[in-house]
């Protein structure tokens, strides 16, 4: 620990606003993330609703082909980058120090940082809904349609700059993530001692790591293309489109699991916890998530069976797709497993971790097919895939991140959510969901392409797409039934036990909910997977300290991410209407807080015992 | 395990005949849809065991192991089981060969080139915003919108896009291609029946999007051989003088009537006979084709956002020169 | 803020890694160049993917005057070496020698600068703009990265030496130096590729 000299020092803390504006303390931070991205996932939710109003009969004229295609790209955008990865991101933070014994990430600062910058691209990218010139060449911006020639407005270029500033809070997120966990581990927490969660955490962030930059790459690509002229993807001028696939693949695929692996670790903790069992068959299921992630690198070109990449290509990517299904197959029946000879008890997280595996196997199987490509030659592009990724992200995803937010909750906020409301809001969301989107693989194998913003009637379209709409509401009504438990549950006193759900496994189950500034008083030492478990079993009340009690170190508060964010932020404005002077200040701005960042020491302050027993509160 | 299997067998019988005959990829018309549905079928019906057997071992399971009230007893902490996690590491792989093989025969089978078959017929296929060019380089033609093309030959496709991307798809006949800017693809079909198939882009290529579809007319060889030639022969002009001129001055600029005209629009020979106007005003259905032809002159872009061709605010026809030349371009069929 | 100044004597053989906050910021920054090596791979694949499409530019033969490029070469491979030297003083706890070695390093980086500068406006002269065809658009990208990759590293070595300066060669300021080096080998080894695969290739090949 920090050596006794250093004690004098006094940090200025906030409360309040600035608090929230300055604190580099990660429990907060996941509580800013849950906040902006379930804000996000509500605007995405809206744009969805009105995209199935659109559809809900043929010819129907509630908005234009135009508005229409903005709807699709901002909702795929906004889902995918704004929602689903910043409610991860709430979950990692909330949670990952926990379960390793830390007392906060490897880089607070970074952390905040990585908040802010994500918080301001997402607003970026939704004010162009304000500005009048919404992005509208779908979320995989493909090009020439994205391209200045067919694009000409601002619209694609708040996608390429909201995007870029959003995407450096991911890439730095993801360098946090794996230096924490592979630097701050609680003594004898071993690797194959890890939650399951945090090993799905450490390799999603790996994948952000390298995946992340390719994006980047091809956002610039396009946004020197379409800003200053440059010829990336300009055919008339020896540019490439295809180029632009391969970049945007190349990044999405490995998103695709960037995505679900931290599902697949919630569902791992939930289904564990709430069968009083092991996870069936650990070492596999850390084996399965590494190799996921190491062919989700390899199977790009799927996406594109139809771009004319030639038999070989086509060939080598479907039997490499194919491949994933196995180690996938491994996580489902080692789930199936766990429950098997358990004491299964269906809270509101547990019917979501349930609900989700019979719901990730139907998107996992029409991955399977789509893996084909002579039979993706037909799927390609219709309203089959648009089922099968929902299956995957809304019914892989959203349903572990529901899982996780129940799960965990208490352990955020003190307080359990109501049950009742709970389990209206997963029968409601759950049995929408399947409505929404079973009849969608029907209507793709009609003959439907996706992204359509209107169809003749009498193609055999019309039942189902009226099906699907009934069920987005329902989705949307589940979603606002969980909005109101937020606030019942908030007016609720805070009274939730250190292990609220009594089988409670890892670590963050030993210390109160919601935790103490410092989490662990004294660092714990860990004896074996499940660490508190295997207390429990013996008949502990606490884990064993590693360390005796003394002065805990913490890193001081800053308001320097929020500036360096807004810098960004207003540099984007400048790309965009071409006034470098704008684009040159905001550079200024973050470049300098860098430079004070650099010169000025952080030397943090010290909580010392007494503090500790009064009980600092997050 | 053998109950199940007529269950599946049953459930893939369901998907046959399913869907328009003219659309759905459950129903395939030719060759080439049919090997890619013998794909679906078989990928769906191993899928379909997968997704039987886990929900099965889910509902036993969330039945048989229910927590009681207030039981507080610990169930056995199981680590794993080897045999059990070699099965299902194996299960799937042996069902993935299954799938795998076939797949890997039809990515090369469908990717044949008949480009340089005597006996195909060369179609090179233009996708612009939002219509369809065919042009046949064996005989120096070229049509919109509806592609005609004989039955019990190969059709050899080239495909390429004058804009943005596109992807060209014919569901009940074959997969799709995508037409690229800047380079070109190749796919060939094949067409057993005669009749009409619908056709449609499958990539996101702007607001009118969803409206760009295309027909596919399939007719006997003769039928054919009489469509080439009266394609080819001279272009019948307006009868009216005054409205021949005014339809060279404002409509040839960019379409084309036989030999005359240009190529930036569809080429509007024979227009009358097509199956729609616009790719998706049915002829049949409606004011029929004179009334679609003129609502499309007067205000194309009220029926297709985005489109190129300019209204009768910025042409300046007068409505009864738009009359004139919808009723001329109505009459206007060829015979075959 | 006395306590904060180690007596340099006391300071452990490897200053950088002292502390867990300093071995947080290694590994982070390893990974961070990850980050980079994806980031840059991108770029080397999309030049390699356009450096045929010269459309009516010069090409990469009639362009590349390899003698300069070579130079420009050595001059920042001698740098890497001179920041080597630097870290090795370091470990000696030798801050003059570090900080001269340091400045040693800037000087080169600069030189290297000047010269990518300088080659860049004779291309812009005979007819190779950023908008004249993919091959330059990828080209000025993939090289000015790199570019601008070098001049951030000299921003940051100054600021580097001016803390050592003004606090001293500490657990803190060491850490600094440490990954600021690493960071400076990085952008040597990009270049090593950019000067085989951009101007070696483009001569050989182009």
């Amino acid at each position: 620990m920090a050596a006794a000299h250093a004690h004098g020092h006094k940090v200025k803390r906030y409360s309040g606003l600035m608090d929230w504006l300055t604190t580099v303390d990660h429990k907060k931070i996941g509580i800013l993330y849950f906040i902006a991205g379930f804000f996000f996932f509500l605007i995405g939710g809206l744009e969805a609703i009105i995209i199935r109003i659109q559809l809900l009969k043929p010819m129907n004229d509630v908005v234009a082909g135009d508005t229409f295609n903005e709807l699709i790209t901002m909702h795929g955008t906004t889902m995918i980058f704004l929602a689903a990865m910043p409610l991860l991101f709430a979950l990692m933070n909330a949670v990952i120090p926990l379960q390793i014994g830390a007392r906060d990430v490897a880089f607070p600062f970074l952390n905040s940082l990585g908040f802010w910058t994500f918080f301001f691209g997402g607003v970026l990218l939704n004010l162009s809904w304000f500005a009048g010139a919404v992005p509208d060449a779908g979320w995989t911006s493909y090009v020439p349609l994205a391209g200045s020639i067919y694009s000409s407005g601002h619209g694609v270029d708040y996608y390429v700059l909201g995007l870029q500033i959003a995407g450096i809070g991911t890439l730095l997120g993801g360098i946090n993530f794996m230096a924490t966990i592979i630097n701050m581990r609680a003594p004898g927490l071993t690797f194959m001692r890890l939650p399951m969660f945090t090993w799905a955490i450490f390799i999603t962030s790996a994948l952000i790591v390298f995946a992340f930059p390719a994006l980047t790459v091809g956002l610039v690509a396009l946004m020197f293309d379409r800003l200053f002229n440059a010829n990336f993807f300009d055919v008339a001028n020896g540019g490439n489109g295809v180029l632009w696939e391969h970049i945007f693949w190349v990044f999405g695929h490995p998103e695709v699991y960037i995505l679900i692996l931290p599902a697949f670790g919630i569902i791992s903790e939930v289904v564990s916890t709430f069968s009083r069992k092991r996870l069936f068959g650990y070492s596999s299921m850390v084996f399965a998530t590494v190799l996921i992630a190491f062919l989700g690198f390899m199977v790009w070109a799927h996406h594109m069976f139809t771009t004319g990449l030639g038999p070989v290509a086509n060939g080598l990517f479907s039997i490499a797709t194919m491949l994933i299904a196995v180690p996938t197959g491994v996580k489902i029946f080692n789930w199936l497993f766990t429950l098997w000879g358990g004491s299964i008890r269906f809270t509101t997280a547990n019917l979501f971790a349930i609900g989700f595996i019979p719901t990730f196997v139907m998107g996992g199987v029409t991955g399977v097919m789509l893996a084909s490509a002579p039979a993706d030659y037909q799927y390609h592009d219709t309203y089959f895939v648009v089922a099968h990724f929902h299956y995957v992200i809304v019914g892989g995803l959203i349903l572990g991140i529901f899982a996780g937010l129940h799960y965990w909750w208490p352990k955020m906020f003190g307080r359990i959510l109501n049950e009742t409301l709970g389990k209206i809001t997963f029968w409601t969301f759950f049995i929408g969901f399947h409505l929404t989107f079973f009849v969608q693989h029907f209507l793709g194998l009609l003959g439907m392409p996706r992204r359509v913003y209107t169809y003749l009637g009498g193609q055999g379209y019309d039942d189902m797409n009226f099906i699907s709409t009934i069920g987005a509401i329902l989705m949307g009504i589940g979603t606002i039934v969980f909005l109101i438990n937020i606030f019942v549950t908030w007016a609720k006193p805070r009274n939730a036990s250190n292990d609220p759900w009594e089988d409670g496994r890892s670590l963050e189950w030993t210390i109160p909910s919601p935790p103490p500034e410092y989490n662990f008083k004294q660092t714990p030492l860990v004896r074996g997977y499940d660490a508190w478990w295997k207390e429990k079993m013996e008949g502990k009340t606490a884990m064993t300290p590693a360390e005796p009690v003394g002065s805990i170190h913490m890193p001081s508060p800053s308001i320097l991410p929020f500036i360096m964010s807004v810098g960004l932020f207003i540099a984007g404005f400048g790309f965009m209407y071409d006034q470098l002077i704008v684009a040159g200040v905001g550079l200024a701005i973050t470049l300098g807080c860098m430079v004070v960042r650099s010169l000025v020491d952080d030397h943090g302050f010290h909580i010392e015992p007494e503090e500790q027993d009064k009980g600092v509160q997050a | 395990m053998k109950r199940l299997l007529p269950l599946l067998t049953g459930l893939v019988l369901l998907l046959t005949a399913c869907g328009r005959e003219d659309l759905s990829t459950l129903n395939p018309q030719g060759p080439v849809a049919e090997k890619q549905f013998e794909l679906m079928k078989l990928s769906i019906g191993i899928m379909a065991l997968v997704v039987v057997v886990v929900f099965a071992i889910c509902i036993y399971v969330l039945i048989r192991f229910r927590r009681k009230q207030g039981d507080k007893a610990i169930p056995e902490q199981v680590e794993g089981n080897h045999k059990l996690e070699v099965i299902w590491t194996v299960i799937p792989i042996v069902l993935l060969l299954i799938l795998g093989v076939p797949t890997i025969q039809h990515v090369f089978g469908l990717a044949k080139d008949y480009s340089k078959d005597k006996d195909a017929v060369q179609v090179k296929v233009t996708a612009h915003q939002y219509w369809w060019e065919f042009e046949y380089t064996d005989y120096g033609i070229t049509t919109a919108q509806d592609l005609i093309v004989p039955t019990g030959k190969k059709i050899s496709f080239e495909l390429a896009a004058a804009d943005v991307k596109h992807s060209f798809w014919i569901p009940s006949i074959g997969g799709k291609m995508d037409t690229n800017p800047g380079s070109t693809n190749r796919m060939f079909l094949e067409f057993p029946k005669e009749g009409v198939f619908r056709g449609k882009c499958a990539e996101l290529c702007g607001p009118s999007h969803a409206l760009m579809d295309f027909k596919a007319k399939a007719v006997s060889q003769e039928s054919f051989d009489r469509w080439v030639a009266a394609m080819k022969a001279p272009a019948v002009m307006p009868a009216d003088a005054e409205l021949a001129e005014k339809f060279t001055s404002q409509c040839l600029s960019c379409h084309a009537v036989g030999e005359n005209g240009g190529n930036s629009a569809p080429n509007l020979t024979g227009i009358g006979g097509r199956e729609t106007v616009g790719g998706f005003l049915f002829n049949d259905e409606g004011g029929g084709v004179e009334q679609h032809l003129k609502d499309w002159i007067t205000d194309p872009q009220g029926i297709k956002k985005g489109a190129m061709m300019p209204g009768a605010e910025d042409t300046g026809l007068t409505e009864e020169e738009i009359a004139g030349i919808a009723k001329y371009l109505a009459e206007y069929k060829l015979d075959y | 803020m006395s306590a904060h100044d180690h007596a340099e004597g006391h300071l452990p053989h490897e200053p950088e890694k002292a502390t867990l906050d300093a071995r947080n910021k290694i590994l982070g920054f390893w990974l961070f160049l990850g980050a980079e090596v994806v980031l840059f791979g991108t770029l080397f694949a999309a030049f390699l993917a356009l450096r045929h499409s010269v459309g009516d530019g010069p090409t990469a033969g009639e362009l590349f005057q390899l003698p300069m490029v070579f130079g420009a070469t050595m001059i920042l491979l001698t740098s890497s070496l001179t920041s080597v030297f630097a870290v090795q003083a370091m470990h000696h706890h030798n801050k003059k020698s570090m900080v001269t070695w340091l400045i040693v390093t800037i000087l080169l980086g600069l030189a290297f600068l000047g010269l990518e500068i300088y080659e860049f406006v004779e291309y812009v002269h005979e007819g190779h703009k950023f908008t004249t065809s993919a091959f330059s658009s990828s080209f000025y990208t993939l090289v000015g990265f790199h570019g601008a990759h070098v001049a951030f590293g000299v921003v940051w070595i100054a600021l580097v030496i001016g803390q050592v300066f003004k606090k001293g060669l500490t657990v803190v300021t060491a850490p600094k130096v440490y990954i600021s080096a690493m960071y400076w080998h990085f952008i040597d080894v990009v270049w090593v590729f950019i000067f085989t695969v951009v101007y070696l290739m483009g001569k050989v090949a182009g």
